[in-house]
């Protein structure tokens, strides 16, 4: 696989070409102490790491870092980025057989594209997986997924649209044991997580799952849309909540998002993010770097 | 953090009594308020920079009126020059001269695009025209075939003729077909694309010059970030977008990135989407979204649709009763039938100020069974009983409680509220339906389950 990291930085270079260049005019113009700090604090806000921990960053600078070079400025900062970052740098274990993984998240986040690559990586490491049509819901849905069930040889266990997702899964933990495959990967239909009724759908689904294999589903994956605001935070703590998730894919890392809520959900809620999507195609899906990540961002 | 920015300032301007006028200095602590508010809230960062400067001239030197404390005054100042950048006055759908009116949806992957434009066309139905929905997202799989089904769905026409691969070929063949067919308006749906994408934002423009769209709509996602103003000035850059449509404010999403993308377009948002259903579509009112963006709450939405919901000769007939007193517990399940009609009751509480703290903190969720419950026990009572209330003794209540399937717990609540309203109802007969339904509902939060 080639390294689709350049792609994500080659895509972040722009906006942050134009900001190392705003930071070095500042510098070069004989910039008071202070208008360093706030262009460092500018830079992680319009990141989306969020004011407070954009300003207890640079807080700490401020208290730690002995220098004025903006240079090594920023590199206290990247490391502590980085820092933060590491903790939930941890891999997928997909050991057990069956794996079994259910991926979550609101509308349009990119749960089945995700699961599209999901399944082409694992079949390119020799794994058997079988795909699940869990979002009943949404029109052509099921559709959706069979196309990457197709592009990736894996088989969907799939119902007609409007049956019960629950069902769905029952049946294709059943098929996962019964076929012998190594992986089970579920679609979901995408939901806000302030809808309660559709929140308990979700429950109910883990709770089918797991009446079958006590230790599964052994991954429930939240699907993190980059250019999402603060509001992931939120998004992350309800589905958190409500199902427990156990690792985190942040998408459409190819844009000029840059994904900076990771840094707040990483602190705060320490789930280990295990992907970043970037772009469209089954190969863009990289595991997770907190060092590289931190390096795109600041 | 700062949930309710009101209370805060509140809190602030209270030491400011007795100064005459708002200074630099006096609302050094507000604007700095104000800041983090905005950027909670998702306002980019050179928008919300932009806009305290604007509002720093805008109030110093300003005399508070005698009728506002300061921090009203302040908060007016704040709130009006939202309001203005974010559009002033609802914006509307123009249609040209010569028909058929194209409308193209645009945007990023994953904000709603088909969703939108199938809820768009029942929407334009709905006001008398006869629209045409054309797929022209080749790339994403199955989303061609999500606009057909959503179509079907809501029985609207839609191209489906598989001969045509190409956005390019399909659009053209489309706008024959729709001229055979005595459509007057086309709405297109596109694949969700970056900004940065050349190839794919150069396809767009190639559409634009085959349809000449009299509505370019930018579809973006409420809950997006500080990107918002490069994505939908990228957009509006290459394409001269003529407005915004903002989906899933249903979340709890603040929307500052809709200050965001008025601020850098200038281009006015039209519609929002508040739900997944295809009828649920509103147009966009900016004084709310400013509220919403401040965190004070969705007052004035909520206050709509009670008032669009209320069927105002039944209202009449309520106000009458009222003020004879024989307002009835059928009476009241009449109400609980327009409660309905305004909508899932969980929408309805988001929309209250201070509503979502207290689901934070308390758990409290308004469960739509509810509704269900309290329909079945009034439904479970004589005709009698309804009217006058009084007879419900023990037994009775007993009896209701087994026939509707609920306990003598909820029987007895219910009486209670129903009590309690029409007590508040008496009081507030006067200023009219408004109201009244304003406080039907709050009666109805303490019937949640807590
Ligand atoms: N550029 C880019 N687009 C992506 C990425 N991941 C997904 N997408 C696109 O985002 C759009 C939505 O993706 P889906 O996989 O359908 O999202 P979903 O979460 O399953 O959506 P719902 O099931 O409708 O809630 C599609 O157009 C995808 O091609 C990514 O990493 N980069
Ligand atoms: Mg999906």
């Amino acid at each position: 696989m080639k390294n689709i990291f350049n792609k994500l930085k080659t895509g972040l270079a722009k906006t942050h070409r134009s900001l190392t260049n705003k930071i070095e005019d500042i510098f070069s113009s004989g910039a008071s102490y202070q208008e360093i700090m706030d262009s460092l604090e500018e830079s992680l806000i319009t990141a989306d790491v969020g004011v407070n921990v954009s300003m207890r960053m640079t807080n700490w600078l401020k208290e730690n870092a002995r220098t004025r070079d903006i240079e090594e400025l920023k590199c206290f900062l990247r490391d502590s980025v980085r820092d933060i970052l590491k903790r939930c740098q941890s891999p997928l274990d997909i050991s057990k057989k069956p794996c079994i993984i259910m991926a979550v998240g609101v509308n349009g986040a990119g749960k089945t594209t995700t699961i599209g690559k999901l399944a082409a990586r694992f079949k390119e490491e020799g794994k058997s997986v079988l795909l699940a049509a869990g979002d009943t819901f949404r029109a052509a849905a099921v559709e959706q997924l069979d196309v990457w069930g197709k592009r990736t040889n894996c088989n969907v266990i799939k119902y007609a649209h409007g049956g019960d997702p629950a069902a769905v899964a029952f049946d294709a933990v059943k098929a996962a044991v019964a076929r012998d495959v190594d992986i089970l990967i579920l679609d979901t239909a995408g939901r806000l997580h302030t809808k309660t009724n559709l929140m308990e759908e979700l429950k109910k689904i883990r709770r089918v799952i797991k009446r079958e294999i006590t230790e599964a589903p052994h991954e429930i994956l939240l699907v993190l849309d980059a250019s999402t605001g603060q509001n992931a935070l939120n998004q992350a703590k309800m589905f958190n909540d409500a199902v427990g998730i156990t690792g985190i894919v942040l998408t459409k890392l190819d844009g000029t998002a840059k994904g900076g809520i990771i840094v707040a959900i990483a602190d705060e809620l320490k789930i280990p993010i295990r992907y970043v999507g970037v772009g469209e195609t089954v190969e863009d899906l990289q595991e997770f770097d907190a060092k590289e990540f931190a390096d795109a961002l600041i | 953090m700062f949930e309710n920015i009101s209370d805060r300032l509140g809190v602030i301007f209270k030491r400011l009594k007795g100064y005459g006028r708002l200074t630099e200095a006096n609302i050094q602590e507000a604007l700095r308020d104000v800041r983090m508010a905005l950027l909670e809230a998702d306002v980019n960062f050179k928008v919300v920079r932009e806009f305290i400067d604007r509002i720093k001239t805008k109030a110093v030197g300003r005399e508070v009126l005698e009728s506002l404390t300061p921090g009203q005054q302040f908060i007016k100042v704040v709130n009006d020059e939202l309001t203005s950048i974010l559009g002033g006055l609802p914006a509307d759908l123009r249609f040209g001269s010569k028909p058929p009116a194209v409308i193209m949806v645009v945007g990023l992957q994953g904000s709603g695009k088909t969703t939108t434009a199938a809820k768009l066309a029942r929407y334009l139905k709905g006001k008398g025209r006869s629209p045409y929905l054309v797929p022209a997202d080749v790339y994403r799989p199955a989303a061609i075939l999500q606009l057909r089904r959503l179509a079907d769905e809501i029985k609207m026409d839609v191209f489906a003729d598989d001969v045509f691969k190409t956005p390019q070929e399909i659009c053209r063949e489309a706008m024959r077909v729709a001229g055979v067919m005595g459509h007057d308006t086309l709405i297109v749906d596109t694949a969700g694309r970056l900004h940065i994408d050349e190839a794919l934002m150069c396809e767009l423009k190639e559409l634009k010059g085959i349809l000449k769209p009299c509505e370019m709509l930018f579809v973006a996602d409420a809950m997006t970030g500080q990107d918002a103003v490069n994505t939908a000035g990228g957009f509006d850059r290459e394409l001269d977008i003529t407005g915004i449509i903002l989906t899933k404010l249903d979340g709890d999403a603040r929307g500052g990135a809709a200050l965001s993308m008025a601020a850098v377009t200038g281009k006015p948002i039209k519609f929002v989407g508040i739900g997944e259903k295809v009828d649920a579509i509103e147009p966009f009112y900016p004084d709310r979204m400013a509220g919403r963006i401040l965190g004070m709450g969705d007052v004035l939405t909520l206050i709509e649709k009670a008032h669009e919901a209320v069927d105002v000769k039944k209202a009449k007939e309520m106000e009458e009763k009222l003020r004879k007193d024989s307002f009835t517990l059928e009476d009241f399940r009449e109400q609980l039938h327009q409660i309905k009609k305004m909508g899932s009751i969980e929408n309805i509480l988001s929309m209250m100020p201070g509503f979502k703290e207290l689901q934070k903190s308390h758990g409290v969720n308004p469960d739509p069974k509810d509704l269900i419950k309290i329909e079945a026990i009034i439904n479970s009572m004589t005709k009698e009983e309804r009217r006058k209330p009084d007879v419900l003794n023990g037994s009775r209540r007993k009896r209701i409680a087994k026939g509707s399937g609920t306990t003598v717990q909820d029987v007895n609540k219910l009486i209670k509220q129903y009590l309690q309203i029409k007590q508040m109802m008496k009081v507030f007969a006067r200023s009219g339906s408004r109201a009244m339904f304003g406080r039907t509902l709050n009666a109805f939060r303490g019937f949640m389950p807590s």
